[in-house]
């Protein structure tokens, strides 16, 4: 007991200033959580480090939920990107688990293999893609007040992977868009401004030219906007969009896509607040969720930094912080939350896309010394 | 070096062995025709600023005005009339304001018909940094060249069952080649050292596969142009992180589409993007992008910046390279001394006084 109260003591005393933005990261609380008989349970976490700067970042993970005490343990697995398909263990388990942290995938370019990621999202029916695009404080960018989330629709769309050659020299590929597939993913992303006290949700489309397939996308965001009288529905055109991204950026709140215009905004909102490195992410379906960098545009294979030790953990321990929380952890997921914005902040321990030039573990150390 | 080529602006390159038809003559005396479409809304303004401006630097050219019409013409199914598009086919030059389609069945839109029928096959898009108008970049110097007639915007759609819808990308080989090859020729003939071709390859390993085997192939014929090819996504947050990191893109229909109008997001907008059409037998039809904004039209609002940029480009084509430049410098100056610059730029000044400034300028 006197261990346990001991931290909390010394935090209310030096009570640090708590950090401004969303999540209430160091906001102090009021009301405690009262959990189910039970619940600190350890809870086991399917854990695939992956390729390129995966094993770096996951490592800085499970070296800091070791530091937290943090009720639950992983099942690793060795997967990696040139397999020709997810080896069935590693299904079952996330299947047993509902949980996964996942480092990141390389995926090759014109090879006969198959994405894994996106076997993974298939086979777990992973719907929804999320990406929560924000300032981190001290971070200087050329965008303030850039707050967004990106929902984006993760199973069909410009990924179906139908493709064919018609006759030599054209080639024709089919973007499939279901009515379930985007009400599902509109009801999702409703339910997260919803539950997150977000005002806006903007859908993203290019219904001017695709009129049948991202107007059957649009019909079913205004249905289930019309349930939502207080959130507020918008819709813009892709291309108008990214521009109004680079320019005005605060705009946006919540914005629901179809998968290939979300992997293309999300990943320039992430570059509007400091890039892959920073920005948390995940995959959820109705039974499981996958954790991992919110936004991976060529992160995997940097050999450069795998070589050097100097990948960025800190988007993975930001998802990991949305883990907790997914996972009923609040308290938890507040505390890793603080202790990794409290680091970039202060800014001594930055890695070089951030502008400094330590390596992943003194980021991990530092983040583990800040824990409250 | 950058400030340079950016003085120097671009030449827009006619293609070889397609531009037989339309053999131009510069010598002095000799009036060139062109077709002019003013367009709606706040076109007939801004057009009439690049007519003024013209004038004053002594450009040779004799304007063909053609109106979008009132009623639908049968042989073109647009409210564009044959006799227009006849216009531009003959003087293979050509620049036009914003055009509002009217909404309504029963015909094309007008940018649609205008591409199908000229054979407007690459849009051409430089987006460079105005020295002295601040943004929050001020190192863009890039060129986006996108595919115009296929890929995503086939308009091939149809309803599987109820509920279930799909809709077609083409890629051809043809097509591919053909932007692929104008991308590095425009590179080479404006000094350009890069050319990166912009893909989902990863993913539509067939169709983006294919465009990027077409890329390549064409690369290997200009050794001395560095070709890399990049992935969408990855290009997305590079352009908002370090826009300076790229040079000419080379990119399907839609990606080309996104990542255009976010390249004129980085340096202020589509007012101030010049564009270039490229079609078949060496035709070039410079437009401004912006709409035709026709909530302040007939005010003395509107900014001509991009109708006049996308002049200077035409003006370029044409070689004349004199005047482009000093036209081209006297836009650049007035916006760096912000003296006179208009709304949409934080200004005061109306679209005539804006215009005078850059003739004093010439």
């Amino acid at each position: 007991m006197a261990r346990r109260s001991a931290p909390l003591l010394r935090r209310l005393l030096s009570s640090p200033p708590p950090l401004p933005g969303h999540g209430g990261g160091g906001a102090r609380r009021t009301v405690t959580y009262m959990p189910r008989p039970g619940d600190g349970t350890p809870r086991p976490v399917t854990l695939i480090p992956g390729d390129g700067i995966g094993p770096l970042v996951t490592g800085a993970v499970q070296q800091v939920m070791e530091a937290m005490h943090a009720p639950l343990y992983f099942e690793s697995y060795d997967v990696h990107g040139n397999m020709p398909a997810v080896p069935p263990a590693v299904i079952d388990s996330i299947r047993r688990n509902k949980v996964c942290l996942k480092g990141g995938l390389a995926t090759p370019v014109g090879g006969g293999v198959s994405s894994l990621n996106m076997q993974l999202r298939k086979e777990l029916d992973l719907y929804a893609s999320l990406v929560n695009c924000a300032n981190v404080p001290g971070l200087p960018t050329r965008h303030k007040n850039v707050d967004i989330v990106v929902i984006r629709e993760n199973t069909e769309g410009e990924y179906s992977g139908l493709e064919h050659e018609v006759v030599p020299g054209v080639v024709e590929s089919l973007k499939v868009i279901t009515k379930f597939c985007s009400e599902r993913i509109a009801k999702y992303a409703f339910e997260y401004a919803y539950l997150n006290n977000r005002k806006k949700v903007t859908a993203v489309h290019k219904a001017n030219i695709m009129k049948l397939a991202d107007g059957l996308f649009l019909e079913s965001c205004r249905e289930i906007a019309a349930k939502y009288p207080s959130i507020e529905y918008n819709e813009i055109i892709v291309d108008n969009c990214c521009m109004q991204l680079v320019s005005k950026p605060e705009q946006f709140d919540v914005m629901v896509t179809p998968n290939l215009y979300g992997n293309l905004v999300a990943n320039t909102a992430a570059g509007l607040v400091g890039g892959t490195g920073v920005m948390p992410g995940g995959n959820v379906g109705q039974d499981h969720a996958i954790f991992e960098q919110g936004a991976s545009a060529g992160n995997v294979g940097n050999d450069n930094l795998v070589e050097q030790q100097r990948a960025n953990p800190v988007a993975l321990l930001l998802s990991s912080a949305m883990m907790l929380r997914h996972l009923q952890f609040p308290s938890f997921a507040d505390r890793l939350e603080t202790a990794v914005k409290r680091v970039v902040e202060e800014g001594r321990y930055r890695t070089k896309d951030l502008g400094g030039d330590s390596t992943t573990q003194e980021v991990t150390d530092a983040v583990i010394a800040n824990l409250a | 070096m950058a400030l340079r080529r950016l003085l120097q602006g671009s030449v827009l390159p006619r293609m070889m062995g397609r531009s037989v038809g339309a053999s131009f003559s510069t010598e002095a005396g000799e009036t060139i025709r062109a077709t002019l479409f003013p367009g709606d809304g706040i076109g007939p303004e801004i057009a009439e600023s690049v007519k003024q401006v013209f004038k004053v630097a002594g450009v040779p050219i004799e304007w063909e005005e053609h109106y979008v019409g009132t009623e639908v013409d049968p042989r073109t199914e647009s409210f564009l009339t044959w006799e227009s598009l006849e216009s531009v086919r003959r003087n293979k030059v050509g620049l036009k304001g914003p055009m509002a389609t009217p909404i309504g069945k029963g015909h094309r839109s007008l940018n649609l018909t205008l591409r199908k029928e000229l054979g407007l096959y690459a849009n051409v898009r430089p987006c460079n940094s105005l020295p002295g108008y601040k943004t929050r970049y001020d190192d863009v110097n890039l060129v986006t060249i996108r595919e115009n007639t296929e890929g995503e915007y086939s308009g091939l759609e149809h309803q599987v069952v109820r509920g279930v819808v799909e809709s077609l990308k083409i890629i051809t080989r043809q097509a591919s080649l053909r932007v692929a090859e104008y991308a590095f020729h425009y590179a080479k003939t404006n000094g350009r050292e890069r050319v990166s071709a912009i893909h989902k390859a990863n993913i539509m390993r067939k169709t983006d596969g294919l465009f990027l085997k077409c890329c390549r192939e064409v690369a290997e014929k200009y050794p001395e142009i560095i070709y890399e090819e990049v992935i969408i996504d990855n290009c997305c947050m590079t352009l908002v992180k370090n826009p300076g990191t790229f040079d000419v893109l080379v990119m399907p229909n839609l990606y080309g589409d996104i990542i255009s109008d976010l390249c004129a997001g980085l340096i202020g907008g589509l007012g101030l993007t010049p564009s270039c059409n490229i079609g078949e037998g060496g035709i070039c039809l410079a437009e401004a992008v912006h709409g035709s904004a026709p909530d302040i039209s007939g005010k003395n609002l509107a900014n001509p910046t991009a109708l006049m940029l996308s002049a200077v480009m035409m003006l370029r084509h044409l070689q004349f390279n004199d005047q482009a430049e000093r036209i081209h410098n006297a836009i650049l100056q007035t916006i760096a001394e912000g003296k006179y610059r208009t709304a949409d730029l934080g200004g005061k000044s109306s679209t005539s006084d804006y215009t005078k400034a850059v003739c004093d300028h010439i």
